[in-house]
């Protein structure tokens, strides 16, 4: 393994790209877009660089590790590493970022907020979601789960719409509610490791060594999950999401749902289960309820939506739930399926929220979806793209959402038979809103006003077609993602002591050949 | 009042050996006390013209010079003066950012280009506001050099706060340097009557709480037979059983000092004071004022009543927690930023508090931590807020910070930094101090006040962010305040703060070294 700090350098390269950006003279707003556009893709291809190098079956946790000292005084240092779930996490992330910074281009203009001020927090947001992603030391996470706040914040709250300033401060308050929480935990457990282990530490793979106390780990795991459930966010803890991504440019939104929101997910997958695994037990039955709720709750929302942002933020929340359910049912299929649906629903979100911001943005911005009908008829390319992303948001078997969602059903089924049952019952709904919401806008005779509505421009195209293709590719082919996850799952199952259940469903799982390794099969 | 002095005599000859002062110890109180007397010299034999120019040497030098030496006597550990004064680290902590923070309210203090008028202090302070007299000094360019000895003088009894070592000191320090504090808030250019009011109230408050210290420190005599803080620990452990004397003192005792780091119930004063004090002054005494005062009272706690822990703990806990709260929440209510900022060191006191409730060297060091962040950010943003102006004089009316980021980014960028810093956002040094309370007092099984401190914070955030709001996501609108381009003082003073806030959040592990080694107070 070379001893390059990749991540560091994945971190590096867009802060100073965003450096760059905001000291440019104000009125160079091209040259603005360009850097940022420039050290964005830079950023993937050393993503890419880095992925390539990535070895899927190896005996280390994590790979890519760097860690220095950074407050001793209180066992904190700047550790860094990836396992599988990082590292395709970072890498959507990077992904995503060029394409919005792209699909964003025209999206901003001096009359609120400064263009380059807007690419340069894109950038810093880039540096903060793969630190988040890539943080081995818990506090070090924390740091980068708070801050990223801030850019978001300025994102919705400088460039969103009309209830902008409303939308910000109620994201930011929520969030902080959830991470000053989390701080109390966070705090708790470096007390509790400096009284096992005489020197307090925050690094991850000491925390989840160590045998809590259950009735500790219970009060510690609230406190963490509190936090994720709000980000993610899970039912009854989302109602900041609908009014953030409305009042969002459809980047930020993309940006928001896509990758921030991941955070929380993550979250649970990397640090409540290994490092509380009794309370993650004992608490499991109530998550699954919430994300039970959170499903249908979210799809219902979604089916009454007249408002496509909020139609999406619903959408999302059901999907939330389902990313939720795989984790919580701990089998090792259900937990490589939540992490296939994270980059699944990254994808979608990405694509619905572009489209559509395309889509608004030839027409005064209206997000309403009774504005508009028959686009079909003069914007084809535009409609198609349209297709593309709600067929991937019902998950489509043939793009990447299905193999995420079957996986997740597939892994509740093997638990408990009647939440596999009932959450299947969600697809249904799923597929009602999000076609209902092609039909309404995108077909039928053409609305009067929408005469010459000009199509996509090779901007949006390029924009788009990554999306579009990655979706497909890796929905017809999983598994270089699912090689890249399942030993990493397979940890996180061994540290919550959790086995598969025996297997009744052997035909079934055979019909698919990349599914995880049943590693405790008899 | 004969009585206690010879009881400190009597007691002295049988507690120390060696008695004597080292005056190279206390030589950075000397040297300010010092250049105060100088600096009352100055006003009267300096011609008016060179004044200014003459007190700002002496202050910056003396302060520098006290500075430095505080810096060589690092690592000293003693008692001196006949047991009135304890250096020791904690002392040479807060000594050492008493004299940065008074250096760059020095600096803001001598302002000029601010205010086309001059600077933020009165001509004439005695001239009756709105006279013709008033009007004549303003036409004439006056400027009231007598801010330069009063300043020194209370800076002076801020650094024998801290090290006090015995009550009578304490209340010696507590009230030179809180005299001079009240005069200093009266003295504002603009909204004079404003800033009388506040004066007044202040010395009033003020000196009906050094009643209470004294009553209390009296009390305490009367149980031990001696002011010192020693001697009470040691007759508290030798007789507990009469310990009723002793609570009667203690809580009059603490009223006073919790009075000067404005905790609930006795914050009363603080927003009007910060409101009607000349900017400069609000600054430096949000800043200076807290590090002293929790520095005796740090003192009192460990030192004198440790004994009594299991009586002052439930009673502070009860503090803090409505410190805490009642500052948040008032705070949101709150229109002028001054007052905001009030209510905001209301709340910030009581953080500290939970440092000081971790009773443990990890609380302690924690606690100094906090109040070196607090302090630089503190008066951060009262720099920002005296350039914050409109035709009036300055904008403290929220409403008028509408937009400011589109009419000074940078400004908004600075104020915004100090407001996050605050509320506690990481990378600030605000997190980094608030996280050292919690981790303390969690270690030491104070779960619950740590719960409602990070309740309190939530609800801070949310004024604190509502600043950022208003500057940034508002449109402006004719009534928006503008930024006033002040001379290199106040720039200095501003980029030192600013500076001190990012450094302290990215890597405080030296600063934190620092106040660790200061170890635990000397006995």
């Amino acid at each position: 393994m070379t001893t390059f700090p990749w991540l560091t350098t994945l971190m590096v390269v867009p802060l100073v790209g965003s450096i760059v950006v905001a000291l440019l003279p104000k009125a160079r707003t091209l040259l603005a877009k360009q850097i940022a556009l420039v050290v964005s893709v830079a950023t993937l291809v050393l993503t890419v660089l880095m992925a390539l190098q990535f070895v899927g079956d190896s005996v280390e946790p994590f790979q890519f590790v760097e860690s220095h000292p950074w407050i001793p005084a209180f066992g904190i240092s700047y550790s860094v590493g990836v396992d599988g779930i990082g590292l395709v996490l970072v890498a959507l992330a990077a992904t995503l970022v060029p394409i919005v910074v792209l699909a964003g281009w025209n999206d901003v203009d001096d009359s609120r907020g400064s263009v380059k001020g807007y690419f340069a927090l894109i950038l810093v947001l880039e540096t903060l979601m793969i630190g988040v992603f890539s943080a081995t030391d818990v506090f070090l996470f924390y740091v980068f789960f708070e801050v990223m706040l801030i850019p978001v914040y300025f994102m919705i709250g400088r460039y969103g719409g009309p209830q902008r300033s409303y939308a910000a401060v109620k994201f930011l308050l929520y969030s902080l509610v959830g991470g000053l929480f989390m701080l109390a935990s966070l705090i708790g457990l470096y007390v509790v490791s400096a009284q096992m282990t005489g020197t307090g530490t925050f690094d991850f793979l000491t925390l989840a060594g160590l045998d809590i106390d259950e009735g500790v780990q219970k009060m510690l795991f609230l406190g963490f999950f509190f936090a994720f459930a709000v980000k993610a966010p899970l039912w009854p803890f989302h109602t900041w999401l609908p009014d953030a991504a409305a009042e969002s440019k459809a980047g930020t939104s993309v940006l928001l749902l896509g990758v921030l929101d991941k955070v929380g997910t993550f979250g649970m997958i990397r640090y409540c289960l290994p490092i509380f695994p009794a309370a993650s037990n004992f608490y499991a039955p109530v998550v699954i309820g919430m994300a039970l709720i959170g499903i249908f709750y979210g799809a219902f929302v979604a089916l009454s939506q007249n408002d496509m942002k909020r139609l999406f933020a619903y959408s999302s929340m059901s999907h939330f739930g389902f990313i939720t359910l795989g984790i919580f049912v701990f089998t090792s299929v259900g937990q490589s399926g939540s992490v296939v649906y994270m980059v699944a629903h990254g994808l979608s979100t990405a694509a619905l929220f572009l489209t559509a911001g395309f889509l608004m943005s030839r027409y005064h911005g209206s997000s309403q979806i009774s504005d508009y009908a028959g686009v079909n008829k003069t914007a084809p390319v535009l409609a198609g793209f349209f297709m593309i992303a709600a067929l991937s948001s019902l998950a489509l078997p043939g793009m990447i959402s299905f193999v995420g969602e079957f996986l997740v059903l597939l892994g509740a089924f093997e638990r408990y038979m009647w939440v596999g049952a009932l959450a299947t019952l969600g697809i249904v709904i799923t597929a009602a809103y999000v076609l209902r919401l092609y039909q309404r806008s995108m077909t039928g005779p053409l609305k009067p006003e929408l005469e010459g509505m000009p199509d996509l421009g090779g901007r949006e195209i390029t924009a788009l077609v990554p999306i579009a293709a990655l979706t497909i590719v890796l929905g017809l082919f999983p598994a270089p993602l699912l090689n890249v996850i399942n030993p990493a799952v397979d940890r996180v199952m061994t540290s919550i002591g959790a086995t598969d259940p025996a297997p009744t469903l052997t035909g079934a799982a055979l019909e698919q050949p990349n599914l995880p390794a049943e590693g405790t099969e008899q | 009042m004969s009585a206690l002095v010879t009881a400190v005599a009597s007691e002295t000859e049988t507690l120390f050996t060696a008695p004597g002062i080292n005056y190279y110890a206390i030589a950075p109180i000397l040297i300010i006390f010092g250049a105060a007397v100088v600096s009352v010299l100055v006003e009267a034999f300096v011609p008016r013209r060179a004044r200014r120019t003459v007190q700002l040497v002496l202050v910056i030098g003396s302060v520098l010079a006290a500075l430095g030496v505080v810096i060589d006597l690092r690592g000293t550990r003693l008692i001196t003066g006949e047991g009135a004064l304890a250096i020791d680290g904690p002392t040479l902590i807060m000594q050492g950012t008493l004299l940065i923070i008074a250096l760059l309210a020095a600096f803001l203090m001598a302002e000029r280009s601010i205010d086309p008028l001059g600077d933020a202090f009165a001509p004439r302070a005695s001239a009756l506001p709105g006279s013709e007299d008033e009007q004549e000094f303003t036409k004439r360019g006056y400027l009231q050099t007598e801010i330069w000895p009063f300043f020194l003088l209370a800076l002076t009894g801020m650094l024998a706060f801290p090290a006090a070592n015995d009550l009578l000191m304490m209340f010696v320090a507590l009230e030179v340097m809180s005299l001079p504090l009240y005069l200093l808030a009266g003295m504002a250019r603009r909204r004079r009557l404003l800033s009388q009011e506040a004066a007044l109230k202040y010395f009033v408050l003020g000196a009906f709480s050094s009643a209470f210290f004294l009553y209390g420190a009296a009390m305490l005599y009367g149980f031990s037979g001696s002011v010192s803080l020693v001697a009470i620990a040691d007759t508290l452990t030798a007789k507990p059983s009469e310990a009723s004397l002793v609570v009667i003192g203690m809580a009059l005792l603490l009223v006073g000092l919790l009075f000067k780091v404005a905790a609930v119930p006795f914050h009363q004063w603080t927003p009007d004071v910060y409101q009607g004090a000349p900017t400069p002054i609000t600054g430096f005494m949000a800043a200076t004022v807290k590090i002293a005062a929790f520095g005796a009272l740090l003192r009192v706690l460990y030192v004198g009543l440790g004994g009594m822990r299991w009586d002052w703990e439930p009673m502070l806990w009860i503090i803090a927690i409505l410190t805490m709260l009642v500052g948040s929440i008032i705070a949101i209510t709150q229109t002028d930023i001054k007052r905001m900022l009030a209510y905001s060191s209301i709340a910030q006191a009581g953080f500290i508090l939970i440092g000081v409730l971790a009773v443990s060297p990890a609380g302690l060091a924690s606690a100094l931590f906090y109040l070196i962040a607090y302090a630089f950010t503190t008066i951060g943003a009262f720099a920002v807020i005296s350039m914050v102006r409109d035709a009036s004089g300055e904008a403290t009316h929220l409403s008028k910070w509408a937009g400011l980021s589109k009419k000074s980014p940078l400004v908004a960028a600075i104020f915004s930094l100090f407001m996050l810093a605050l509320a506690g956002i990481p990378l600030t040094s605000g997190f980094v101090g608030k996280f050292g309370v919690f981790t303390a007092a969690i270690a030491s099984g104070a779960t619950w006040l740590v719960i409602v401190g990070v309740i309190a914070s939530i609800i801070a955030a949310f004024f604190y962010v509502r600043v950022i709001v208003i500057m940034y996501f508002s449109d402006p609108t004719p009534d928006t305040a503008s930024v006033v381009v002040p001379s290199a003082f106040t720039t200095i003073a501003l980029a030192a703060a600013a500076t001190v806030t990012i450094v302290l959040g990215i890597v405080p592990q030296p600063v934190i070294e620092l106040v660790n080694q200061a170890g635990v107070f000397i006995r």
